[in-house]
């Protein structure tokens, strides 16, 4: 091959292109009937590589009903992609229907959609879960040929991922002859990636086409001008320096890390910004509304910077983008990549990139970050195996679709790369779950959801289970959220219930770049005015910070152990780090520093693991807990990226027996048993898996429609069938994820032998950055009795037994804790004036 | 386990961690809310939550019983979550219930959610109780009038603030004329005390005793008239 047919080498020729390598391949791919997954950066003319076939194989034979399938991450990707596509379509005039289905879509649309469908549709993993469970699913899909998967690096692995697999597999059944195609950026695991969009879930049908070209990104540091701080994560001192460099280009986006540091990152700009630049704020929270608005002010070229979460980490292809600014260190170098890849989506021109961080160790972390990439190395986990709870609400939809007989089903899930390993007990026991619940106890037979006939198919027992399942269907399960909404006035976004519930009338919040003062509290929503005065929180939202990769870890130990490396730091670094080797010694690459000191009638205790926060997380547990149990007093722990330190009533002594590798048998059940994490993920297991109806958004919570608290759920289950599938969903997924119980297994193995103890008589210049940081954790014993103890003891002591207190009272401890308050400088400049220049510079 | 003292129109009750009162004088245990068979009335709605909630409930309650040794029992109403419940109960979680309630004078005050006297169990039904100076009922009357009230219904939570953030717990609430018990049933949610209705029924404050796992941790609460009406709770579990 070598060429592209007519019209589309004509198509090609006009535009002044040339079919780039890993188009043909993928178009090779397609002639042989085979599977494709395409592994490219940002701007290689992906989409394209995977439309190209399609677009061919309807221009020499006409099909009539669905031909493609192209399954986004995003909503908003699909439409894009969507009108891309009609381009070519209408310039080489093809005649090819193109439509979009998400959650968006007109009812009227939808069905319209069922009984004369495009030829290719462009949908999400949650539309395509909603179609295969309608019971004319079979005669829609029976002609399909091809399903793309865009970005599917973002989705395998994920719940979301989960349940596009499951649905890929049943769509496999469904049209036999259907081909699979995996649009992917670059990932550290390609084969796992192919293996993941395989039919077989194997990698080898799979045909991996890699696209390594391109120039390597070129970054750079940015320092802040005055001194370098030792701790803070937000990278607010050097946006002066931010803000020349956006003087200095075209269009910038400045990706940060959480919501509530681009909240501060946009004020702090606004402040500087005596230029009056269009400068706009772009993440999560907000409402999908303003996201729009702020994306086509992007993509029309009317701003010169936003300040961005993780949500425009995919998507949308901006086309103009200058350069791409980090601020605080980027923590994966997969994540990195792909933000870099965002400045100039042209593979052969160099994108340019500053990395900001925001303190000391993370220089060292950004220094480690540009070593790898200038290595090629990415770094990534390999997906993880599928959830049973996405595989509960698969088994319902499917006999929501049409009977099955659970042999076949069973056959077909293993199919599927995230369920290949999944034994038939575990299928077994999921499908008796949807069936009655799964119970020791059998009382739930006349409640059954699903009934077997005569001959051994599972059937739906009648219209409510079907109506249910539809109105759960999905994976993504929202933290409760409350809208803010301007008195008399629209609705700026959305922030977490147990930050609304922290607010008290008159308290002032930053949020959508506004300073807003909370009014009053409304069913679903949370009343504000403009302005306030005061000290100004930031809402934080939980679980929005990702730890530190483990092979960028491992390169920051490689630098801060040679110190040849370090001449590459900046000199406030050095100077740093030569203090340390002087007043202790520096971590090893491969062995586990641990220093003691004394500080303020406590005992210190920091080990320099470098395995990511959610590890030191449940390390600070764990080791607390073996300190209690070794009568040492643990007072409390606190966990960074880099380190985990505790401190306690005695000096700790043996290393070798804190960090034993058995620190996973024991302490681990005990903290698991009532940890509140294990909580929160029961909670999503078993709202995913149908036990929990989903909380509807802007349906009311009321009387007797109120759900069920799932930590009672959780207490009772575990008391009377501690092996339920649920419960064992619940262990698993933590052992995977939210704990990364596997990243301490491989520390506690690799440093068995090789512990350095240093007794230091004070605080040594490594420990400082941990020390300052906030968010400590505090041990509590007795899962809070002593602390309610001590709280009524204080509180007598305080008032002398006064009858007249009122404290918090009413807060709800179920949510998470309220982030400490970022300190805020001096605003020259009212937030509102920024945010009304804003609009006015957008709309 | 160690109960509270409670003193009102000057008979000497027992608050018990656990969340049950005893009145020794009259060897009476009272027990708010167990919303018995709560699981199964979730699993005909097509949600099939754990059916083990009517055992635990029980299984809690047998060594209170056996501790307490009352002769009479009060269920303060919302005994089972709906009329049906009794009815719906696993064979052998009935044999244990009736074998809690042998030897015992039983009374079934009725709640919004079983107005009617539970099937074939020993015991009578009353819409509320008086015995010497104290009233049982279920949902307690603001205002003096109402006399001296035990009474369930509102499932009272409340938080401490702590070093580690508030902490939430089931709660007793009581002031001079009344005691609000917390709902001892394993379904059961629970509602924050500064809501509005809660509040209406101690506007002048009153003292919480949050439930421990031994004992009671007790805090003085201030006057709530405001909140009587003021803004609506951020967020309850359940239904009362």
């Amino acid at each position: 091959m070598g060429t592209l047919p007519e019209p589309f080498a004509g198509w090609f020729a006009a535009r002044g292109w040339r079919p780039r390598a890993h188009q043909l391949a993928m178009l090779e791919a397609a002639e042989a009937g085979q599977s494709a997954l395409l592994v490219a950066p940002t701007g290689g003319g992906k989409t394209l590589a995977g439309f190209l076939p399609t677009l061919i194989g309807l221009h020499r034979a006409p099909h009539s009903g669905l031909h493609t399938i192209y399954v986004s991450p995003l909503k908003a990707l699909a439409v894009d992609i969507a009108r891309n596509l009609l381009t070519p379509i209408a310039e080489m005039d093809l005649g090819i229907t193109v439509e979009t289905r998400t959650g968006d879509t007109p009812a009227n649309r939808r069905a319209r959609q069922r009984a004369a469908p495009p030829q290719i549709l462009l949908t999400t993993p949650e539309s395509l879960a909603l179609l295969l469970s309608l019971p004319d699913a079979g005669e829609m899909f029976a002609g399909l040929r091809c399903v793309v998967v865009d970005e599917v690096h973002a989705l395998a692995g994920t719940k979301r991922g989960d349940q596009l697999a499951l649905g890929l597999a049943r769509l496999s059944a469904l049209a036999p002859g259907m081909r699979r195609v995996g649009l992917s950026a670059t990932v550290a695991h390609p084969e796992a990636m192919a293996a993941w969009i395989s039919p077989d879930a194997s990698a080898a049908p799979v045909r991996l086409v890699r696209e390594t070209g391109g120039a390597a990104p070129a970054l750079d540091v940015i320092l802040p001008a005055g001194r370098l701080p030792w701790g803070g994560h937000m990278g607010l001192a050097s946006m002066p320096e931010v803000y020349e460099k956006l003087k200095g280009a075209g269009v910038t986006i400045v990706f940060v890390n959480t919501r509530a540091q681009a909240e501060l990152c946009f004020q702090a700009l606004w402040r500087l910004n005596d230029d009056n630049l269009p400068i706009a704020l772009h993440h999560g929270s907000l409402t999908i509304d303003q996201r729009r608005k702020v994306e086509a002010a992007m993509a029309a070229g009317r701003l010169r910077a936003v300040v961005a979460t993780a949500s425009l980490d995919l998507g949308i292809d901006w086309g103009a983008v200058d350069q791409v600014i980090q601020v605080a260190a980027p923590k994966g170098v997969a994540r990195l990549l792909q933000r870099v890849g965002r400045a100039n989506h042209r593979m052969d021109e160099a994108s340019s990139a500053f990395l900001v961080p925001a303190n000391r160790f993370e220089v060292v972390e950004c220094r480690a970050a540009i070593q790898a990439v200038a290595a090629g190395e990415v770094d990534g986990d390999p997906p993880r195996p599928g959830g049973l709870d996405v595989l509960a609400q698969h088994i319902l939809a499917t006999a929501c679709h049409a009977p099955f007989h659970p042999d076949d089903l069973y056959a077909e899930v293993t199919r599927a790369a995230p369920y290949a390993a999944l034994t038939r007990r575990d299928f077994d026991d999921t499908l008796s779950f949807v069936e009655n619940g799964g119970y020791a106890l059998s009382a739930y037979e006349r409640f059954r959801k699903l009934f077997r006939d005569s001959e051994g198919l599972v059937h739906p027992r009648n219209g409510h289970v079907v109506r249910q399942l539809r109105m759960n269907l999905g994976t993504i399960v929202d933290t409760p959220l409350l809208k803010v909404r301007l008195r008399g006035g629209p609705v700026l976004g959305e922030v977490e219930e147990w930050f609304a519930s922290t607010l008290e009338p008159g308290d002032n919040f930053m949020f959508a770049g506004r300073l807003l003062r909370y009014e009053r509290m409304e069913p679903m929503s949370v009343i504000v005015s403009p302005g306030g005065d005061g000290e100004p929180r930031v809402p934080a939202y939980g679980g929005s910070k990702m730890p530190l990769s483990t092979s960028l870890a491992r390169r920051v130990r490689a630098i801060l152990a040679d110190p040849r490396q370090w001449r590459a730091l900046p000199e406030p670094v050095q100077e740093w780090l030569r203090l340390q080797r002087h007043a202790s010694e520096l971590p090893s690459r491969d062995g586990l520093l641990v220093e003691t000191f004394p500080r303020d009638g406590r005992w210190f205790l920091v080990a320099y693991c470098f395995e990511g926060r959610l590890a030191h997380q449940t390390l600070g547990m764990l080791l607390t807990r073996r300190m209690e149990h070794r009568g040492l007093g643990p007072m409390g722990f606190l966990a960074t990226d880099y380190v985990v330190a505790t401190w306690s009533a005695f000096p700790p002594g043996d290393m070798g027996d804190l960090f034993a590798e058995d620190l996973l048998g024991e302490e681990l059940e005990e903290w698991m048993a009532d940890s509140s994490m294990l909580r929160r993920s029961f909670r999503n297991i078993a709202t995913i898996a149908g036990l929990l109806e989903k909380n509807h958004p802007g349906q009311e919570k009321s009387g007797r429609q109120m759900s069920m608290s799932s930590d009672l759920i959780y207490d009772v289950l575990r008391r009377h069938q501690p092996d339920h599938i649920l419960l064992r969903a619940t262990r698993a997924e933590a052992a995977a994820g939210l704990t990364d119980v596997g990243r301490i297994g491989t520390l506690l193995a690799r440093i068995r032998g090789r512990i350095t103890h240093r007794a230091l008589d004070r605080v040594s210049p490594l420990a400082v950055p941990a020390l300052i940081e906030e968010g400590r954790e505090w041990v509590a014993g007795g899962a809070g009795d002593a602390l309610l103890a001590e709280a009524e003891a204080l509180v007598e002591e305080a008032t002398e037994g006064a009858e007249h207190f009122t404290g918090m009272l009413g807060l709800d401890p179920t949510q998470p804790p309220p982030e400490p308050r970022p300190r805020q400088e001096r605003r020259r400049r009212p937030p509102r004036y920024a945010s009304r220049r804003l609009r006015q510079g957008v709309s | 386990m160690i109960s509270a003292p409670f003193h009102l129109a000057g008979e000497r009750l027992a608050l018990d961690p656990a969340g049950v009162l005893f009145w020794p004088a009259q060897r009476l245990l009272a027990v708010a809310d167990l919303h018995l068979e709560k699981g199964s009335h979730f699993a005909g709605r097509g949600q099939l939550v754990p059916p083990f909630d009517t055992r635990d409930t029980l299984a809690r309650l047998a060594p209170l019983l056996r501790r307490y040794a009352p002769e009479r029992i009060v269920f303060l109403g919302d005994s089972f979550h709906d009329g049906g419940g009794s009815a719906r109960m696993q064979a052998a979680d009935r044999a244990a219930l009736l074998h809690l309630l042998a030897g015992r004078e039983v009374t079934w005050v009725l709640g919004n959610h079983d107005p009617a006297a539970p099937d074939a169990l020993p015991g009578e039904a009353v819409a509320e109780l008086r015995l010497g100076p104290l009233v049982f009922r279920h949902e307690g009357v603001p205002g003096n009038a109402a006399g001296f009230e035990l009474s369930g219904h509102f499932h009272p939570k409340a938080s401490m603030p702590t070093r580690c953030g508030p902490v939430t717990r089931p709660c007793f609430l009581a002031d001079a004329r009344r005691v609000l018990l917390p709902a001892f049933g394993s379904y059961t949610g629970g509602l924050a005390i500064t809501a509005p209705p809660i509040a209406a029924l101690f506007p002048r404050g009153g003292r919480a005793f949050l439930l421990g796992r031994e004992r009671l941790f007790s805090c003085a609460i201030g006057p709530m008239k405001h909140l009587a009406l003021a803004r609506p709770p951020l967020e309850a579990t359940s239904a009362p």
